[in-house]
């Protein structure tokens, strides 16, 4: 199913280029975005913060049987990526399963990540490539 | 002092050898790459097109130039296979970047050289103190008719080239720019059509070498200097043939155009293909030492640039060069190629 227009748009800063939130008290990092921290509720500001776009694989599998709009892809691997910011973030890996290993170094990429059909929205966003 | 304070290229990693298509139409692949200079082209990703690849480069133009994207004045993206007919293209790499909401930005299309046109639109820009700095990038990932002989030589890349005027940035100047330009029907693609439709033999002398030759022509008369005068030379490469031909036209010894001529082992990537030729240079040359590039259009015209390497070249190594992008790849057959570039109908 396509996505609202109005869902997309706001994503974009957080999809094209990593654009999280960060509280200035405890400086705890947050992506996707918070807009209250929860730890210092309404004692903590949050302000943007764009992530360096560098991270860990933390865990990771093989998508066989993917979702509508990602049939060409399959199969694919997603993995939990952790930002050298601290943040935990589910996202798609460009390289195949058998290449990767726990702990390898990634980099963030802008990818397309889906077409709403032939005349439909094309949605890009953030993936994630080995470091070699 | 306008010039490069910025460059930045990249290549997608899958490949597909002449001969694998050969095979499928029944010609001699050995035939097919010695006619064309050609041992391999660049094939993108499922998830690639000239949006993402035009990211690719600018962020490396950025890491060179070390600027803040925030600083950038003009974003203008050249291509012949943007992913939208309406909704440009450079909306998205500006975003991406991080360069909006305070810059200008439009799409630019001129065949293969509307990458180079969107250098000179960026050097007035910055020339007349309108803009700090501006972003040029050529990006395609261009298609042939299946069975065409463009389906041998088109490729995918992108190359991205940040404009600025202070000395202490700029890593090559650009020191003159002029362009030739006709209408010559040599190549198109009308609205809706999925591939373009070219001239043949006709692409050749009236259309590539009137232009490319007419235009460096020009550029030597304006600066007074010849051919002896540059270090090296890029010349619009639709194959790996033409360029050295030009050059024995023009009196320019062949290894001049070698470290610039990359289409024989990525194929031709259209708007980006000169300008990767030029970031090839780039990557290798020493302070002082002089560039001659000229790009090539369809329909059609030619911008040729004198460069002179400063000593700022050194910003380079901020960079990703070109050789990690060219040496990086993986072999695709005719299927899986075919899948890439969703040349069925039904994908
Ligand atoms: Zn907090």
């Amino acid at each position: 199913m396509d996505e609202s227009l109005a869902i997309t748009w706001r994503r974009i800063p957080e999809r094209y280029r990593l654009e999280g939130s960060a509280c200035s008290k405890c400086s705890s990092n947050f992506f996707p975005p918070r807009k209250l921290c929860p730890t210092c509720r309404r004692k903590g500001t949050i302000s943007a913060k764009t992530f360096c776009g560098k991270g860990k694989i933390y865990s990771f599998t093989e998508i066989f049987s993917p979702p509508g709009g990602f049939e060409l892809e399959a199969p694919y691997t997603i993995a939990i990526v952790q930002l050298e910011e601290g943040p935990k973030i589910t996202a798609q890996i460009t390289a195949p399963h058998g290449e990767i290993k726990i702990g390898d170094p990634v980099e963030m990429v802008f990818r397309k990540i889906q077409e709403d059909g032939e005349e439909g929205l094309i949605h890009y966003g953030f993936k994630f490539r080995l470091v070699k | 002092m306008v010039g490069i304070v910025g460059y930045g290229a990249y290549v997608p990693s899958f490949r597909i050898k002449p001969e694998e298509i050969a095979k499928i139409w029944g010609e001699e692949g050995e035939r097919i790459k010695k006619g064309l200079g050609i041992q391999e082209k660049s094939v993108p990703a499922l998830d690639e097109d000239a949006a993402t690849m035009a990211v690719e480069a600018a962020k490396n133009a950025l890491k060179v130039s070390g600027i803040d994207a925030q600083k950038i004045g003009a974003v203008y993206v050249g291509s012949e296979s943007h992913p939208y007919a309406v909704k440009p293209t450079a909306t998205m790499v500006a975003e991406a970047i991080g360069a909006t909401p305070n810059t200008m930005a439009a799409d630019l299309e001129f065949a293969c050289k509307a990458g180079s046109a969107g250098i000179q639109i960026c050097m007035g820009l910055v020339a007349s103190n309108m803009i700090n700095y501006g972003l040029a990038i050529g990006s395609d990932t261009s298609q042939g008719r299946p069975g065409d002989a463009l389906e041998y030589t088109a490729g995918a890349g992108a190359a991205a080239y940040l404009i600025g005027r202070e000395k202490s940035q700029v890593l090559a100047e650009i020191e003159a720019t002029c362009s030739f330009t006709t209408d010559t029907p040599d190549f198109w693609r009308r609205q809706h059509a999925e591939f373009p439709t070219h001239g043949g033999r006709f692409t050749g002398v009236p259309a590539y070498f009137k232009h490319v030759m007419s235009a460096t022509q020009m550029l030597f008369e304006k600066t007074n200097t010849r051919a002896s005068d540059y270090d090296y030379f890029v010349f619009h490469q639709p194959n790996g043939k033409f360029p050295l031909e030009a050059a024995k036209k023009l009196g320019i010894d062949a290894a001049k155009l070698k470290q610039g001529l990359m289409t024989p082992v990525i194929g031709n990537t259209y708007s980006a293909a000169s300008l990767i030729g030029l970031a090839s240079v780039l990557d290798v040359a020493k302070a002082g030492q002089t560039i001659l590039v000229t790009s090539f259009g369809s329909g059609a015209g030619s911008d040729s640039f004198a460069l002179r390497v400063t000593d700022k070249i050194e910003n380079r190594k901020k960079g990703i060069p070109l050789a990690h992008y060219v040496a990086q790849k993986e072999y695709l057959c005719y299927g899986l190629y075919v899948k890439h570039r969703r040349k069925l109908k039904s994908l």
